[in-house]
């Protein structure tokens, strides 16, 4: 009855067994020399930070409790496996990470504090954390003041870079463009019909679809819509999407509100498996509530799908679902969370050291073979180079992969004529 | 915005806007009739409410979970039985919730919103320890999907139909309970002076109890039949809370009729407006001229002469 999840999370014994299962072949493999080669503390941490000969320690800040807690959780999974993985393989330079993990509770302001805490406390090595853009603009001062590195997962509205951050999601121009060019060519797709929750992220994420709308696909975009966070109404908005026929609904409405769109566009007798849906905000955690029978037929635009087929999906899969239990499913964004230590992982052994100040600088370049979305490469401007891929999502709450970018999609977060 | 639209096209999206109104209308009533119990009859502001429907939405889908392994054959017919054990869960931890922490506070009357709005809190949390963070997806019977075809392109969602139905349904029982029966009388008497009421013979400490109960339940089938419309996750409930405490003060506290009206008027203010400009504009408007109308009056649309 209770999910998996949350047994996984109750349960310290169930993980600590699960941790020494998995660690036992790869410690086998390891050369038993590699720990006492580790080099001296003095050497790879000049400032301080909570590093020891054996471990060091890294914070992880998401809302456990409060609305975002739905979000959150599979982020918090997804970190807490990458960590024991790298663990399992021998730590970070030779040392085992250690988690804190605080509760942003789903309040902006205690992000700020959570975080200053982990900085200027317990001085970790690196965040992984934060959510929604609210909380990242809450903790960007704090980890720009106290010289801290936040590992950001969620895919968000773009226009932001920072020395002390690595956006590990796609920002908007990356996980949009591919999608709407895809669509255009593939459906024929001339008009749209925009419907979003009002705020940051929708509104400048429809902003940046219209421009391309507009001026490069010369198509017409036939309403744009919001509709408050938690908004459970939407009959008046389907109808006029009734009224205006639009060749693609593209849609980012987020949380609760979501399912009752969803429910709402079914009762209303529209068909996606004949009308086009685009949504860049729905993932497979979505689904779970929204019921795939809801939404079977449409399409989601993002980089990562839990059905993808290449061999680092098929061992990270199982690996996940292991840990945190069969039903739990895995979207874009546990995905890229999961990405977090890893990248911090091989950036730190790029840069020979934990100092904040030269993982900055190493960052740029430095690339993850094992990711489960395939190949990425960090950027200058700190975020992924990615693909984008277009799914379609089925009855059983899975995507079909339709469509992938043939390259890695550069990461634009300032995109010229799209402001 | 019409000059492209032939006009049939236009009476159908006026013949469905009106079904859109009505269904906002039924919703509305449906989440405010136990509040309009709970704050109108007993001055408890209850913001513990959407909290209540959760807990109706969770027992539906524990129920609808039950039958689908257990009793697939009987599937289609699981939610009547699911709305019946939502009024008796949400009913009896309401009636429970009364005699803990209800009853302490009825001479403190603006005592109870901080209360139940811990007691919300708590809910909320217990719900995501035991239920998880993540919302749950509750699967409906297949007749009660889709819509019906009228004509070619008025189309008629069988969902917002059940939700009518059952909202008819409802406030009928309830306004035949508080205005026809014995004990609905002893609720208006404990209402209307308790002292009073007590010194005649009634047992006030147990007409409360079960008005308390009475409202929670309602809001529990309320919250099973939403469902059907919106989502089931742990803070689903502070959805709804905001609208359900308008339409109760607008239609004025202790009146049943006002309570009507008022989710009327709201409704079909916001879908109208919701046509004609964006859904967070109409919002806006909704509430400047609910506003605007409680400063003319400020007890509401309807309210009871009471001798105070």
């Amino acid at each position: 009855m209770s999910d998996e999840a949350n047994k996984g999370l109750l349960s310290p014994l169930r993980r600590k067994l699960l941790m020494g299962m998995a660690a036992v072949p790869a410690i086998t493999m390891l050369p038993k020399a590699s720990f006492a080669q580790a080099p001296a503390t003095s050497a790879v941490n000049t400032t301080g930070l909570a590093v020891t000969d054996t471990e060091v320690t890294v914070g992880i800040l998401h809302s456990a409790t409060g609305t975002m807690a739905i979000s959150e959780t599979g982020s918090i999974e997804a970190e807490k496996l990458a960590i024991e993985q790298i663990n399992a393989m021998g730590g970070v330079l030779g040392r085992k990470i250690k988690f804190i993990q605080e509760d942003g509770a789903s309040d902006w302001p205690t992000f700020a504090e959570k975080a200053k805490k982990l900085l200027v406390n317990d001085k970790v090595a690196a965040i992984m954390g934060c959510w929604t853009s609210a909380s990242r603009k809450a903790v960007l001062p704090v980890m720009e003041q106290y010289n801290g590195m936040l590992y950001y997962p969620t895919f968000y509205e773009g226009l932001e870079q920072s020395k002390n951050v690595i956006y590990t999601g796609q920002e908007a121009t990356q996980q949009i463009l591919a999608g709407l060019n895809w669509i255009a060519k593939e459906k024929g797709a001339k008009s749209f019909f925009f419907i979003g929750s009002d705020y940051i992220w929708p509104r400048t994420s429809n902003k940046i679809a219209r421009k391309h709308v507009e001026n490069v696909l010369k198509g017409k975009v036939v309403g744009e819509e919001y509709y408050a966070l938690g908004s459970t109404q939407f009959n008046s908005v389907i109808n006029k999407i009734k009224l205006t026929k639009p060749d693609v609904i593209f849609t980012d409405v987020v949380g609760g509100s979501n399912v009752a769109f969803y429910k709402q566009l079914k009762a209303a007798g529209i068909d996606l498996s004949k009308q086009a849906l685009l949504t860049i905000s729905v993932t497979e955690d979505e689904i779970d509530g929204i019921g795939g029978e809801n939404i079977a037929g449409a399409y989601a635009c993002m980089k990562y799908f839990q059905s993808l087929d290449n061999p680092n999906n098929k061992t990270f899969v199982p690996a996940f679902k292991k840990m945190w239990g069969e039903k739990t499913v895995i979207g874009d964004v546990t995905q890229a969370a999961y990405l977090g230590p890893w990248l911090w992982k091989l950036t730190v052994e790029k840069a020979g050291s934990f100092d904040i100040d030269k993982i900055a600088a190493a960052s740029p370049g430095v690339e993850f073979k094992g990711a489960p979305e395939g190949y990425v490469r960090i950027h200058e401007n700190h975020h992924l180079w990615s693909k984008t891929r277009v799914g379609r999502a089925k009855l059983d709450g899975q995507f079909e992969l339709i469509y992938e970018t043939a390259d890695l999609v550069e990461p634009d977060p300032f995109p010229k004529g799209y402001q | 915005m019409f000059g492209d639209y032939s006009l049939g096209d236009l009476g159908s999206i006026f013949v469905m806007q009106g079904f859109a109104g009505l269904i906002l209308f039924s919703v509305y009533v449906l989440m405010a009739l136990g509040l309009a119990i709970i704050f109108g009859q007993m001055g408890v502001i209850n913001m513990a409410h959407g909290e209540f429907m959760i807990l109706g939405a969770y027992v539906t889908w524990m129920t609808s979970s039950f039958f689908q392994s257990h009793l697939p054959s009987l599937f289609s017919g699981y939610f009547f039985l699911a709305m019946i054990l939502a009024f008796i869960a949400s009913g009896a931890l309401g009636m429970l919730v009364e005699w803990v922490l209800i009853r302490h506070l009825y001479k403190r009357p603006l005592d109870t919103l901080l209360a139940t709005w811990g007691l919300s809190l708590m809910l909320q949390q217990a719900y995501r320890s035991v239920f998880g963070a993540r919302e749950v997806g509750v699967e409906l019977p297949q007749w009660m999907l889709g819509s019906l075809h009228v004509s070619d392109s008025i189309e008629v969602p069988i969902n917002g139909v059940f939700v009518m139905c059952l909202t008819v349904l409802i406030t009928v029982g309830v306004a035949y309970v508080m205005y026809k029966s014995r004990w609905g009388r002893q609720v208006r008497a404990v209402v209307q002076n308790r002292i009073m009421a007590g010194a005649v013979g009634i047992n006030t400490e147990k007409v409360d109890r079960y008005t308390f109960g009475l409202g929670c339940g309602i809001a529990g089938v309320a919250g099973s039949a939403f469902t059907m419309i919106g989502s089931t996750g742990p803070t689903s409930g502070q959805l709804y809370i905001v609208d359900t405490f308008l339409v109760v003060v607008f239609g004025g506290a202790a009146s049943l009729l006002g309570t009507i009206a008022s989710a009327f008027s709201i409704s079909q203010t916001q879908s109208t407006f919701e046509f004609f400009m964006s859904g967070s504009m109409a919002k806006v408007l909704t509430l400047l001229a609910v506003v605007g109308i409680l400063m003319l009056r400020p007890q509401g649309l309807f309210a009871l002469k009471v001798r105070k």
